[in-house]
C-alpha cells in the first residue's frame, strides 16, 4: 500500500538474498540432518555452516557454542532456566534488569516459585543499568545475572562490558538478551565477557522460526526439551532446515553491512529525534545517545498510544508501536517505561519507530508531518 | 496489536468522530475514567423538551474508547432523556459490530458518561438529590486493570 513501515522491532522482511541462499534447503537439501545418506548430510552441513557464520557474528571461540533454537523467547527459556537448574547447587540467587524482555522475566518468575531468590536492578531514567545498584545486588550466590544488550522499547544500550566485569567479579555467569542489538551494534561475546547470549534470525533480516544461544564453554545446562539429541543434547528436535540455514546467512550479511547500515540510519534517526522533540510535549525515551542507530522513542503528554499507532496507520500508512496498556494483553503499561520513572498517564502516550533497510532520508519529512497531525488531531480530540 | 480486530464500524467513528468538542453552560455534564487508566471520556448535554437535543464529547483513550464515544453521541442525539437511560455499555457495543474482549471493561465508558451527563441535569432541575446518586466507581482509581 506504499507505505512507510517503521516497526522493525516487530518483525522484519526476509532479505531476498537471504531466500535465495536459504530455499534450496525447502526443495533440494531438505534432508534431516541426522540422517546418515548424502540428502542427509547435506542437510547436516547447511546447520553446520549456518551455525559458524552465527558464531563469526557474535565472535564466539568456536561454533559449537551456537545452540539453534525456534525463538528468542525459547533460546531466553533455555538461558535462564537451563543456567539456574543445572547450577543451583552452586547458589540459588538470580538477578535481571527491571527493562528485561517478559520472555526473561517470566522465566526468572518461573524459578522464583521454585525457590530461587529473584532480584531485579533499576535503571536510571534513560533506561542505563544502576551499576552501584547491581553491585550491591551480586553477590557468591548469583548464579545467573541476565542484561539485556539494548532495549526493544527505548533504544538504550548498556554498558556490557562494566556489567560483565563486576559480574565476573562478584556472581557467577551473564546472559544477555542481544535481540535488539544484533545486526546493529557489533558483538564480541569474549570481549564482551559474556556467557550466554540470545539472538534471533528475524531481527536481522532472516526468516521466522530460528533463534540461537550462545553458550559459552564454561556453562554447562540443564534442557528444557529433551529428545534425541539434536544441538548437542541442549535444544533435541529436527532442525528447522530454512530458518536455520537463512538465519546463517543473514548473520553474514549483517556482520558485513552492520556497520555502514548502522551509519546510514542513525542520520534517519537523528533527524527523526531532532524534529518530533519539538513537537509540543514530546519527550525523547531512552538514551539520547547511548541508543540503537534505527531506534527512535517518545512520549506525548495529554493522548494515548494504541490511538497514535491507528492514526498513523490509518490515516497516514504508516506503522509505528507502542508501549501503550491498551494495545497489550494485559492492559497494563509497559514496564519499561515504568521502570524508567514515568507515570502510568505519561507511559500510555508513548510511541516507538524502529527504521530498516527500506528507509530513506527523504520520508523524514512525512514522517514528521504525519506525527504533528496525529498529535493535534487526538489533542483536539482530548479532555485533557 | 494483533490480537485486537476492529471492526470496519470501529475504524470508521474512530477516524471520524460525530459530535467532538465541547458545549458552553451545558445542561447537563458527566465525566468517568481516569488518565491513570488509560481512557477518560466528558460528555455535555443540551436538553429541550425532556429530549437531548445536542451532545458533545471529548476523549483521552485508545481506539474504542474514541468510537464508543462517538457512537453514544450518535445513538442519544434526539432520544428522550428516559430513552438515553436505557442505552447500556451493550448497546453501543453491538451497534459498532462487536468490541474485542479485553476492551469491554476498560473502554466502554460511553453509556457511563452518558447516564452522568444525564443524573447531573436532573439534580440541577431538582428530580434528583445530589446524594442519591450513585456514582459507579468501577474505572476510578484503584480499580483500572493497569493499576
Amino acid at each position: 500500500m506504499g507505505g512507510i513501515y517503521l516497526d522493525h522491532q516487530s518483525a522484519m522482511p526476509l532479505d531476498p538474498r537471504v531466500l535465495e541462499f536459504a530455499k534450496t534447503c525447502l526443495v533440494e537439501d531438505f534432508g534431516n540432518p541426522s540422517a546418515l545418506h548424502s540428502v542427509g548430510l547435506s542437510a547436516k552441513t547447511a546447520v553446520e555452516e549456518a551455525r559458524a557464520k552465527v558464531a563469526d557474528l557474535i565472535n564466539a571461540e568456536d561454533s559449537s557454542s551456537i545452540i539453534f533454537t525456534a525463538s528468542a523467547t525459547e533460546a531466553n527459556n533455555l538461558a535462564i532456566k537451563g543456567t539456574a537448574l543445572r547450577n543451583a547447587a552452586k547458589g540459588k540467587k538470580i538477578l535481571a534488569s527491571s527493562i528485561e524482555h517478559i520472555s526473561v522475566l517470566n522465566s526468572m518468575k518461573e524459578l522464583q516459585k521454585g525457590g530461587f531468590e529473584l532480584t531485579l536492578a533499576p535503571v536510571d531514567g534513560m533506561g542505563v543499568v544502576d551499576l552501584s545498584a547491581l553491585e550491591s545486588l551480586l553477590s557468591k550466590e548469583t548464579v545467573l545475572t541476565s542484561i539485556m544488550y539494548a532495549n526493544n522499547e527505548i533504544g538504550t544500550v548498556e554498558p556490557m562490558q562494566e556489567i560483565s566485569e563486576m559480574v565476573q567479579e562478584k556472581g557467577m555467569f551473564l546472559h544477555a538478551d542481544a535481540v535488539a542489538a544484533e545486526g546493529r551494534v557489533p558483538i564480541d561475546v569474549q570481549k564482551d565477557g559474556i556467557d550466554l547470549l540470545t539472538i534471533s534470525s528475524n531481527d536481522m533480516y532472516g526468516p521466522q522460526g530460528a533463534a540461537a544461544l550462545y553458550v559459552s564453554p564454561k556453562v554447562k545446562l540443564q534442557p528444557s526439551l529433551v529428545g534425541g539429541g539434536q544441538e548437542r543434547g541442549l535444544r533435541p528436535g529436527t532442525e528447522n532446515l530454512f530458518a536455520i540455514a537463512g538465519m546463517g546467512e543473514a548473520a553474514r550479511l549483517a556482520r558485513l553491512e552492520m556497520a555502514n547500515e548502522s551509519e546510514r540510519l542513525k542520520h534517519i534517526r537523528d533527524r527523526l529525534i531532532e524534529e518530533i522533540s519539538k513537537l509540543d510535549e514530546a519527550y525523547l525515551t531512552g538514551h539520547p545517545t547511548k541508543r540503537l542507530a534505527h531506534h527512535a522513542s517518545f512520549r506525548f503528554s495529554r493522548i494515548e498510544g494504541e490511538s497514535i499507532l491507528l492514526t498513523m496507520d490509518a490515516m497516514f500508512g504508516i506503522q509505528i508501536s507502542t508501549g501503550s496498556a491498551c494495545s497489550s494483553r494485559t492492559l497494563e503499561p509497559s514496564h519499561v517505561l515504568l521502570a524508567i520513572g514515568l507515570k502510568h498517564e505519561e507511559a500510555h502516550g508513548s510511541m516507538v519507530m524502529t527504521l530498516g533497510r527500506d528507509n530513506d532520508p527523504s520520508q523524514v519529512s512525512s514522517i514528521v508531518g504525519a506525527v504533528n497531525q496525529t498529535v493535534q488531531r487526538l489533542r483536539m480530540l482530548s479532555p485533557l | 496489536m494483533k490480537q485486537i480486530g476492529y471492526s470496519e464500524k470501529v475504524m470508521e467513528h474512530f477516524m471520524n468522530p460525530r459530535n467532538v468538542g465541547v458545549i458552553e453552560n451545558p445542561d447537563g455534564y458527566g465525566k468517568v475514567g481516569n488518565p491513570v487508566c488509560g481512557d477518560l471520556m466528558e460528555i455535555f448535554i443540551k436538553v429541550l423538551d425532556d429530549k437531548i437535543e445536542d451532545i458533545k464529547f471529548r476523549t483521552f483513550g485508545c481506539g474504542s474508547a474514541i468510537a464508543v464515544s462517538s457512537m453514544i453521541t450518535e445513538m442519544a442525539k434526539g432520544k428522550s432523556l428516559d430513552e438515553a437511560m436505557k442505552i447500556s455499555r451493550k448497546d453501543v457495543a453491538d451497534e459498532l459490530g462487536g468490541l474485542p474482549p479485553q476492551k469491554m471493561h476498560c473502554s466502554n465508558l460511553g453509556a457511563d458518561a452518558l447516564h452522568e451527563a444525564i443524573k447531573s441535569y436532573w439534580v440541577k432541575i431538582g428530580k434528583l438529590k445530589q446524594e442519591d446518586i450513585t456514582k459507579d466507581e468501577s474505572h476510578e482509581g484503584d480499580a483500572c486493570p493497569a493499576q
